[in-house]
């Protein structure tokens, strides 16, 4: 990023800090957390400690972060390097993205940036200007992505509390700032689990590695298979309702299932994995010396607020996590699709400098596609 | 403390309540050399362990008077004095394994015997105290807790006890009498061993010596040698692929590429040139992630991901070649 674009993005950054102190908290146990920022053009600052709120706003105000974060786990030495910080527990995290999402991705709201020419137009297969294709897809703000990504989110929340007995009350949704959720489970039974007991939780979300036999189908005796009903628990309900659609097609199905054989009926489980395992990225819930992004920072990717979810059905991530100004600003813009912020559209842009509110010009500039002039 | 029956001390002469019956008894281990009555014990010691070394499970007779009972138990205790004096360590994990194998067996029947109210507490209690599992009877199931669940099961290779090929509801899984006892089997080995290694190793007893001779020769056919190919294993070779093409390698799939070659014995200027072709390939980045997997920046020296983890990543390409193996590093080894 040049030098102009990052000193606005900076104080842009900065002022909605101080303004916003109100959104950003230390986590509970503080002392026993790592914190971390990056800078804009740095690299990443990590074994942070602190105590309080206040110790947070200064270091917000002193080192004008593009990006902060806070570990999932506490630590007896959370400032030491990893290896002696004596991990104690870590949250249980995950992460639903719209990218984990779509099969593809949509020509209305996503371009390419090419990364020999740096050359940015519609979505293509190659450059237009030198036909490489190290391309780098850019994603601009899709209400049908946020509607598929609250879709696994509720999915996610269901297995959360019928499978895992987590209590409703204690998942918190957050928006990620860019275009997903990042879901908290603090203080279950779960909090001391390592990370190979999480990648299992992430399988068992995920519908990864299911085998035959776990829905009744018998391998080498298939006539006496007694396959899942539609009342059953867990993911035998979630696959009987797959298998039959309908509680009375059960017997009919059952027949076709089990004369289709053994390997053909592991083939439909993989498929299962694809259309209703949930979408999580399982490298986050696996990790436990993770620092993730602190709820109330602007996630710079896009310069909208990882900000709490309370009611996720009526949640507009690109007008309630939008809280830069609108002081009109002048940028040079390459932006060849439009896009909708805080409720007004904007775009497209053809390599022009053009006047906008600041909120636009900003999220452009994250995104890559604009230029202080 | 687990209260023990004489008939329980038989089935778990390793607990701590079975040591507490046989300094009652009062015997040296002196003794055991000299007292032809004992002697007996010595050879089934020797018997016991000769028996684990097979891969079989030694039979007990579970009848509660005093006489097997001490046969029993101090045809544990003397086995172990005997691999102590071995000092084959090889000979010691095998005698734990099969000692848990057999106490496994007990744990289960008592399990299942539900008619039997003291047996099944006494099952559930050795599993509560010395492994922290809760474990309920609820209908025909037993149900634990996911979180205990995953802590033994994560370090099986069968699928069927991954966490998705099991009953789950409301945080607990469902779980047989056998799978209850199967699934603390490896710490119950542990459990052993590590009991059996923390004890002092006694000075050498006058007749116990030929029985510790013929442990020492009876090691020497585990000794194990083996070659290795130079050949990668298709994940490592379908990520060089994907870099050589100037395609995205993903970030697991970068960590494996460089972990196994690191622990091949490569050294990071030999492996930075690869990641030249990555889309995003920065030198100075390369170096410095390098330097961290390699342990040369901090102090963690990472290993390369298991293939569990490969397949989970969706960078595991297997072929015949890689069934025996649960980690890449060991492809194209073999046993001659």
């Amino acid at each position: 990023m040049n030098e102009k674009d990052a000193q606005l993005l900076e104080n842009t950054f900065k002022k909605f800090y101080f303004e916003h102190f109100d959104l950003l908290h230390v986590p509970e146990n503080p002392e026993l957390r790592e914190f971390g920022y990056q800078k804009f053009n740095g690299g990443m600052n990590r074994h942070i400690t602190l105590k309080s709120d206040k110790d947070l706003h200064l270091l917000l105000m002193q080192n004008k972060p593009s990006d902060v974060y806070c570990s999932n786990a506490c630590y007896r030495f959370p400032n030491l390097p990893m290896s002696e910080k004596d991990w104690l527990n870590a949250d249980l995290i995950f992460d639903i993205d719209a990218k984990d999402l779509r099969k593809t991705h949509l020509v209305e709201s996503s371009l390419i940036k090419c990364s020999d020419c740096n050359e940015i137009s519609n979505l293509t297969e190659s450059c237009p200007n030198c036909k490489s294709t190290k391309l780098t897809i850019i994603t601009l703000t899709c209400a049908e992505c946020i509607k598929s990504t609250k879709d696994e989110v509720k999915r996610l929340n269901q297995i959360l509390i019928d499978d895992l007995g987590i209590n409703a009350q204690s998942i918190e949704i957050f928006f990620s700032g860019n275009e997903g959720f990042h879901i908290y489970v603090p203080k279950s039974e779960y909090q001391e689990i390592g990370s190979k007991e999480r990648g299992e939780i992430s399988d068992y979300i995920m519908f990864r590695g299911a085998i035959p036999e776990t829905f009744g189908f018998k391998r080498f005796n298939s006539n006496k298979s007694s396959l899942p009903k539609f009342e059953d628990d867990g993911w035998n309900g979630r696959i009987a309702k797959q298998l039959y659609e309908k509680k009375s097609n059960r017997s009919k199905n059952i027949q076709e299932i089990i004369s289709g054989g053994y390997n053909l009926f592991q083939k439909r489980l993989e498929g299962f994995r694809d259309t209703i395992g949930i979408k999580i990225d399982p490298n986050v819930t696996n990790d436990i010396h993770r620092v993730f992004r602190l709820p109330g920072s602007i996630n710079s990717k896009s310069s909208l607020t990882k900000i709490f979810v309370d009611d996720l059905d009526k949640f507009d991530p690109y007008v309630d996590a939008c809280f830069i100004d609108d002081e009109e600003i002048t940028v040079h813009a390459n932006c060849p699709v439009k896009f909708s912020l805080k409720n007004k559209k904007f775009g497209p842009y053809k390599n022009e400098t053009v006047s906008l509110p600041k909120f636009a010009a900003i999220y452009m500039i994250c995104k890559g596609i604009a230029s202080v002039t | 403390m687990v209260n023990l029956g004489s008939d329980e001390i038989i089935k778990y002469p390793f607990l701590d309540e079975a040591g507490k019956y046989l300094s009652d008894k009062g015997f040296s281990l002196e003794d055991f050399a000299s007292n032809p009555d004992l002697k007996k014990i010595v050879e089934n010691a020797f018997e016991r362990i000769t028996t684990a070394i097979d891969g079989r499970i030694y039979k007990s007779e579970l009848t509660p008077d005093s006489a097997s009972t001490t046969n029993e138990t101090f045809s544990f205790l003397i086995a172990v004095i005997l691999l102590k004096l071995s000092g084959m360590n090889t000979l010691t994990r095998r005698f734990s394994l099969a000692e848990a194998r057999r106490a496994e067996k007990f744990l289960e029947n008592d399990l299942k015997n539900q008619q039997n109210a003291g047996n099944a507490r006494l099952s559930l209690q050795i599993l509560q105290e010395l492994f922290s599992v809760t474990i309920q009877k609820e209908d025909e199931y037993f149900t634990i807790p996911i979180s205990d669940y995953l802590k033994h099961s994560v370090n099986f290779h069968e699928r069927e006890w991954k966490l998705i090929n099991r009953k789950v509801r409301h945080g607990k899984v469902q779980l047989t009498s056998h799978e209850t006892v199967r699934l603390v089997r490896k710490e119950l080995d542990r459990y052993i061993f590590s009991k059996i290694n923390s004890s002092s190793s006694p000075e050498m007893i006058q007749g116990f010596e030929p029985y510790v001779v013929k442990l020492k020769s009876l090691a020497k056919k585990f000794e194990v040698k083996t070659v290795e190919s130079t050949e990668y294993p298709p994940c490592i070779k379908h990520a060089i692929e994907v870099l050589e093409k100037g395609e995205n390698l993903s970030h697991s799939g970068r960590f494996l590429l460089a972990t196994f070659l690191l622990n091949k014995g490569q050294t990071v200027e030999q492996i930075a040139p690869l990641f030249k072709n990555a889309p995003d390939y920065n030198a100075k980045v390369t170096l410095y992630q390098l330097n961290q997997l390699s342990g040369t920046s901090g102090t963690t020296q990472y290993k390369c991901p298991s293939c569990e983890k490969v397949k989970s990543q969706n960078l595991c390409f297997p072929i015949p070649e890689c069934d025996p193996i649960i980690n890449p590093i060991q492809f194209g080894r073999k046993r001659i």
